[in-house]
C-alpha cells in the first residue's frame, strides 16, 4: 500500500461523504416518523450535525418522550465528540477563536477517523476539511430527501418506515459489536445491558427516560484496563 | 408535543452538541483523558444505541409489543451479519415490516 497522498486523501474523504449521505436520508425519514417537520429535520442536520445524537433526539421524541429526555440522550451521545476534539487539536492546530469555532462544528466520527488516518498534519487538515465539507453537504441534502420521501408514505409503506427506524439504530450500533472493534465483546455486553434496562423500565417511567437510564449499563464495561491507565 | 416544544428540543440539543464539540478543542487534554472518563465515553454509545433499538422495536408508549418491527429488525441483523450495505439493510427491514403488516392486516 502506497503512502496516502493529497489525491488519495481527497478521494477517501469524498467517498466517505457520499456513503455517509445515505444515513442522512434515513435520518430525514426517522425525523418525519417522529413528528418533526421538514424545517426541524433540516435544522438538526445543519446545526447539530452529529448523526447518532440526531437519531437519538428524534428516536426519543418518536417514542413519545419529552424534550428533556430527548435532549439528554443527544447530549450523552455527543460527549464522544469532546474526546475527538481533544485528539484533533494537535493534528489540526486550530489557532484563533474563529478557527476554533468553525472547526468545532465538523468534529464528528468520520472527520476524526479521516484526520487521524492522514500521515501528517497538513494532510490531516485537508482530510478534515474535505471530509467535513462533503459529509455536511450530502448529509443535509439527503436529510431533505428522506424527510420529504417519508412524508409522502401511506398504508403498508408507513409500516415499512416503522421497521426501518429500529434497523437504522441497529446499523449505527453494529460496527461497535463487530470483531476487530476494540473490546467488541465488552461493547456487546454493555449493549445487551442497555437494551434490557430500557425494556425493563419502559412500563414504569415516562417515555424516553428509559433510554437515558440505560446509560448505567456502561458499568458493565468494568474498570479501565491497566494499559489504558498507563497510556 | 407542541411545535414550540419540538423547536426548543431541536435548538437546545443542537447548541448543546455544538458546545460539547467546542469543549474538546478548548479544554486541557488532561481533563478528558482521565482513564475513567475515556472508559465511560467509549461505552455510552453502545448502551444508548442498544436502548434505542429496543425502544424503537419493542415498545409502543409504555407497553411492550411485538409486531412487524421485530421481523424488520431480525432481517436487518441478518443483513448486517452478511455485511450488506446500509441502504440494503434498511430496504430489507422495511420490506419485512410492510410484509408483516399486509399479512396480519
Amino acid at each position: 500500500m502506497s503512502a496516502p497522498t493529497r489525491s488519495s486523501v481527497l478521494r477517501d474523504a469524498i467517498g466517505l461523504g457520499l456513503a455517509v449521505g445515505l444515513y442522512g436520508a434515513a435520518f430525514g425519514a426517522a425525523a418525519d416518523a417522529a413528528g418533526l417537520d421538514l424545517w426541524q429535520a433540516m435544522t438538526l442536520s445543519a446545526l447539530m450535525f452529529t448523526g447518532a445524537s440526531q437519531f437519538a433526539l428524534v428516536g426519543v421524541l418518536g417514542a413519545g418522550g419529552g424534550a428533556l429526555a430527548a435532549v439528554g440522550s443527544a447530549l450523552l451521545l455527543g460527549t464522544r465528540n469532546t474526546v475527538y476534539g481533544v485528539r484533533l487539536v494537535p493534528l489540526l492546530e486550530p489557532r484563533g477563536a474563529l478557527r476554533r469555532l468553525t472547526t468545532a462544528h465538523w468534529v464528528i466520527d468520520e472527520t476524526t477517523a479521516l484526520s487521524i488516518a492522514a500521515p501528517d498534519s497538513r494532510l490531516a487538515r485537508l482530510a478534515f476539511v474535505a471530509g467535513g465539507a462533503s459529509i455536511f453537504l450530502m448529509w443535509n441534502l439527503t436529510t431533505v430527501i428522506g424527510a420529504l420521501g417519508a412524508a409522502a408514505l401511506t398504508g403498508p409503506a408507513l409500516a415499512a418506515l416503522d421497521a426501518v427506524v429500529p434497523a437504522a439504530f441497529l446499523a449505527l450500533l453494529w460496527p461497535r459489536l463487530r470483531t476487530g472493534f476494540p473490546e467488541s465483546r465488552v461493547q456487546l455486553r454493555v449493549a445487551i445491558g442497555g437494551a434490557v434496562i430500557a425494556l425493563a423500565l419502559t412500563p414504569f417511567v415516562p417515555a424516553g427516560v428509559q433510554v437515558i437510564a440505560a446509560v448505567v449499563a456502561v458499568a458493565l464495561a468494568g474498570r479501565p484496563r491497566p494499559r489504558e491507565v498507563a497510556a | 408535543m407542541s411545535g414550540t416544544a419540538l423547536w426548543a428540543a431541536v435548538l437546545a440539543g443542537s447548541i448543546g452538541c455544538y458546545l460539547l464539540k467546542l469543549a474538546g478543542l478548548s479544554v486541557p487534554a488532561s481533563w478528558v483523558e482521565q482513564p475513567w472518563v475515556a472508559r465511560i465515553v467509549d461505552f455510552v454509545p453502545a448502551a444508548l444505541l442498544a436502548a434505542l433499538v429496543a425502544v424503537q422495536a419493542f415498545t409502543s408508549g409504555q407497553d411492550l409489543v411485538v409486531d412487524g418491527r421485530l421481523a424488520g429488525l431480525a432481517v436487518a441483523a441478518l443483513a448486517l451479519a452478511f455485511r450488506a450495505p446500509f441502504i440494503v439493510v434498511l430496504l430489507l427491514a422495511g420490506a419485512a415490516g410492510a410484509l408483516v403488516h399486509v399479512v396480519t392486516g
